[in-house]
């Protein structure tokens, strides 16, 4: 019985970091069409971030706010610099792009910082654990769940209730038509981008709180499960993100738990292989219920 | 051989030519000057060739965003090399190599040639189910499947050794080889862009609801130039095996990924003179930056050890580039003997196909 309930805590806080770095995904593609394969990067900035930060006088909880900060910096000046200019021209070049703009900040990392990995300060709660029944449960676990359900929530709130959040839905649905009836392009793509960078960024804390390290490679593997989610959860669609991000996590742990450990090694051309067939077979993701109504262009 | 072979040889004729002038201009210069250093810079350049004007051919000629080509050379460089190793050094390089396997041992032509052959055949299933899709899931399948296969190239330890290093292979690949394969190379591709199947790929790429209602079948079109392709990035792989003599599966990951994407797009992708153009410039680049770095490091600059120098000035170049120019440098036009003359009368010059016409009324369109 307690058994499964720490089953059931880990695959939830598990499904939360990757819930959040869908979301950031498919929030820029659903505007731009771009696959941004520069999204990783932002957890290894926020990473970095809270390195250089070690050993300052600040309480963790503003140097966790400067982490966020800094992916949230990060991510508009990268689709300021980098993306906004080749917008209109092409998409394959801006894809290419995206794969340039993550391969300069890892290197940028190696350059500048060291390719060792680095030690990121964490707050004494993260290694703390409670025990339920004859099961530890971590604090972090508990605590990534209970941010991601406030962030959801007042997202949900954003995109619903603010005229930010309608017009960010109607640009999912329809970018041309939107700029058409007068909403500014630049700003609400700039905002799409500051509200991605917010999600990497807080993912990020919890991401490296379980190794307490940030390496310059970080941001591969939350890339690919951003990526995996996705699919799951259907392209177009917000709530279909979050479900695909819990509906992985869930898979991941049961394959962590169950398989065995030499088949284990190939997880992740396991998990592709399935991505592979959901495309085939269901190009619009295993969930395609949209966010907006109507037909895309 | 029917007319319309007979013509897409007429018509790349000229392209070809150019390139081979370019290509044996080096390799002469490289004899005869005959530094040990520069000769393996340039082999190097001739491998970087091969793979990125096989990668034109796929990802150029049908604008896909194409991520599995290195794996693709990976394969041919593990089959390759398990081909042509003598069966004594395989008992010391890999212990745990099937029975049947540790007897084979090949020449260097035909060890070359069966890993190839298998990256092709890999490419040929794999990739079939794949060339219906486009936008979004053809970005992430084709990442999928360049992961797929690093995950497998990485854990297949009775055929590459794992994670670790494959080592023990002969050194076959000198400055001629790679010179005549890198000629061979630009030819096929030369001649494929003017191909039937070539022109109709290239029809779907700038249009393709058009080119299906004048019955060109994209899947199939798609797929042969995958195949093609994939067959080029073994053959790259397995002289690369052959003339660096050991690696790892990382060598056939994202950063080469990265640097091949880079030469195409930064020369053209959508032509074979943009492939080469690109590759000789970036490798130039490249190794420059990889000169500098190294020199930091022997002479001690900075306390640490310099690293990442070489991929932060590619990339920063690559993005120079897609902001100023996206197309590459030789956007449409390949390059001919015939091209200047006819950039002076604005004329188009006959060797020239539909195609970039097509794609220019488009653009204006879309204007």
């Amino acid at each position: 019985m307690s058994e499964a309930f720490g089953f059931i805590v880990s695959a939830l806080s598990l499904g939360s970091m990757y819930a959040l770095m869908a979301l950031g995904l498919v929030l820029i593609y659903g505007i731009l069409k771009l696959v941004n394969f520069a999204y990783g990067e932002l957890i290894m900035v926020a990473g970095y971030t809270l390195y250089l930060l070690n050993g300052s006088p600040l309480p963790w909880l503003v140097m966790g706010f400067c982490a966020i900060l800094a992916a949230i910096v990060a991510s508009v000046l990268t689709e300021y610099i980098a993306f906004r200019p080749i917008r209109d021209k092409s998409l394959t070049a801006m894809l290419i792009t995206s794969f340039a703009v993550s391969t300069l900040f890892q290197n940028a990392a190696l350059l500048l910082i060291s390719p060792r990995s680095r030690v990121v300060p964490l707050p004494d709660i993260f290694s703390q654990s409670i025990a339920v029944g004859n099961v530890l449960i971590q604090m972090r676990d508990i605590m990534a769940v209970v941010v991601t359900f406030v962030l959801l929530g007042a997202l949900t709130l954003l995109l619903n209730r603010t005229v930010l959040g309608i017009a960010l839905r109607a640009a999912a649905d329809n970018m041309r038509m939107t700029r058409m009836l007068g909403v500014p392009a630049n700003l609400l793509i700039s905002m799409a981008f500051a509200i991605s960078g917010l999600l990497a960024g807080t993912v990020a804390l919890f991401w490296l709180g379980r190794t307490a390290s940030v390496t310059p490679g970080i941001g591969l593997e939350p890339l690919i499960v951003a990526f995996v989610a996705t699919v799951l959860g259907g392209l177009n669609s917000l709530v279909g993100a979050v479900v695909g991000g819990y509906v992985l996590a869930l898979m991941t742990v049961g394959i962590n738990t169950f398989l065995p450990q030499d088949l284990v090694d190939y997880r992740q051309a396991f998990t592709f292989a399935l991505v592979i067939l959901v495309l085939l077979f269901r190009p619009e993701g295993l969930i395609s219920s949209k966010i907006g109504t109507g037909n895309r262009p | 051989m029917n007319t319309g072979s007979f013509h897409s040889l007429r018509g790349s004729l000229p392209t070809a030519a150019l390139l081979l002038v370019i290509l044996g201009i080096i390799y002469t210069a490289t004899e005869i000057i005959g530094s040990p250093v520069l000769g393996q810079f340039v082999i190097r350049m001739y491998i970087y060739l091969i793979l990125v004007v096989g990668l034109q051919i796929f990802m150029g000629n049908s604008n896909i965003l194409w991520f599995p080509h290195v794996a693709f050379m990976g394969i041919g460089a593990y089959v390759s090399s398990i081909c042509s190793m003598e069966p004594f050094q395989k008992s010391i390089s890999l212990t745990s190599l099937y029975p049947i396997l540790a007897d084979i041992h090949l020449p260097f032509l035909p060890a070359l040639l069966v890993g190839a052959l298998a990256a092709a055949i890999v490419a040929a299933i794999l990739g079939l189910p794949l060339m219906r899709l486009s936008d979004f899931p053809v970005v992430i399948t084709s990442f999928a499947l360049l992961i797929i296969l690093h995950v497998v190239m990485t854990n297949w330890h009775s055929l590459t050794n794992g994670p670790q290093t494959f080592f023990g292979v002969d050194q076959f690949t000198d400055l001629k080889t790679a010179a005549i394969w890198a000629a061979i190379v630009v030819v096929v591709a030369c001649v494929f862009r003017e191909s039937k199947v070539g022109l109709q790929l290239r029809a779907s790429r700038d249009d393709s609801i058009s080119a299906g209602a004048i019955g060109i079948d994209l899947i199939k079109v798609r797929w042969i130039a995958l195949v093609l392709s994939a067959f080029i990035a073994g053959l790259g792989g397995g002289l690369f095996a052959h003339f660096i003599t050991s690696f790892t599966p990382k060598a056939f990951f994202l950063t080469e990924t990265f640097v091949i994407l880079a030469m195409l797009v930064i020369g053209g992708p959508a032509t074979v003179s943009g492939a080469v153009i690109g590759t000789i410039l970036v490798t130039v680049i490249y190794q420059s930056l990889r000169w500098v770095e190294n020199t930091l490091n022997i002479h001690q600059v900075f306390s640490g050890n310099v690293a990442g120098l070489t991929d932060t000035g590619l990339s920063l170049i690559l993005i120079a580039m897609l902001i100023l120019r996206p197309g590459g440098f030789l956007e449409r036009r390949e390059l001919s003997p015939g091209v200047p003359a006819a950039w002076l009368t604005r004329k188009r010059p006959a060797g020239a196909s539909l195609t970039p016409q097509v794609s220019a009324t488009q653009e204006q369109e879309l204007k």
